[in-house]
């Protein structure tokens, strides 16, 4: 009869050890995704885009240098906004190496369905500095609205 | 060269080696860095950042240039999603050839800032003859 050691049996003192152990690791797992400041959402389609919201208009942001307002096209369809684009980079070819290139040229594409209803007619997009920033105003109907309280009955 | 989708790069932040006081985010701007006979030229993706936001400086054949602008978030914002991040940019460089500093020229437009180094002449390759003697 083999004798273990009291203190060698594992299973018996805690069963769940194992299962501790996996969640302590994934506990630290999800801490180092997480602690990176906020929760990222990440971007998959380009441009990488930010947006927010005041009482009366939807605004968009989004980083594109170099590209040229010619070569970039916003449409929006009922609720639906869609950019689409090229950035050109002028390569030289005239006797020049290229120690690096980092940055990208090519087309872009992207839809995006909007949270609330916005006025068509009213849209403006500028493009400055590398950011484009598109104001939409919200649809008359989704605009809040005060409710006077009136103490008469 | 085939028109081809761009995709999208999260932005790296640098990692400092000292603390400073105040808490600032720097990221590393994309570059291209080109060069011909005469100039070294670099260019950086800053979206964002004004031509008055731009601080260029070679020092020690180092050079640095660092972007920064202000925060892009709408007065009574309320933010609903965020794929990005903006901060400022920083990126430096050792800078191999002798340039001649008097006649560096940086332009910032549209967010990308091209950095123009020109060689000074010595660095210029000169082609020594031979003669037999």
């Amino acid at each position: 009869m083999a004798l273990i050691r009291f203190a060698e049996r594992p299973n018996f003192r805690n069963p769940w050890a194992e299962f501790e152990r996996i969640r302590q690791g994934l506990d630290e797992l999800s801490h180092n995704l997480v602690s990176e400041g906020k929760a990222h959402m990440h971007a998959t389609v380009y441009p990488p885009l930010n947006m927010y919201e005041t009482k009366d208009a939807l605004i968009l942001k989004a980083e594109l240098p170099g590209v040229h307002p010619d070569d970039l096209e916003i449409s929006l369809e009922g609720d639906t906004l869609t950019l689409q684009g090229k950035r050109l980079r002028n390569l030289d070819d005239k006797a020049t190496s290229y120690h690096r290139r980092e940055i990208e040229a090519g087309n872009f594409s992207r839809a995006l369905a909007l949270p609330t209803k916005v006025d068509l007619d009213n849209m403006k997009a500028t493009l400055v500095d590398g950011i484009l920033t598109i104001t939409l105003q919200k649809a008359d109907e989704v605009k809040p609205r005060q409710i006077k309280i009136s103490t008469d009955r | 060269m085939s028109e081809q989708e761009l995709q999208v790069q999260e932005k790296q932040m640098v990692k400092q080696d000292s603390e400073t006081t105040k808490p600032e985010k720097y990221f590393i701007p994309p570059v291209d860095i080109f060069e011909d006979e005469d100039k070294v030229t670099v260019v950086a993706e800053m979206p964002g950042v004004k031509n008055t936001g731009v601080d260029v400086a070679l020092e020690d054949d180092v050079l640095t240039i660092r972007g920064s602008q202000e925060d892009e978030t709408p007065q009574e914002g309320r933010l609903l999603l965020q794929e990005y991040e903006s901060g400022s940019y920083l990126r430096r460089f050792t800078v191999a050839e002798t340039i001649d500093q008097d006649k560096i020229r940086a332009t910032m437009t549209d967010g990308l800032l091209t950095v123009e180094l020109p060689k000074a002449a010595p660095a210029k390759p000169r082609k020594i003859e031979v003669k037999a003697g």
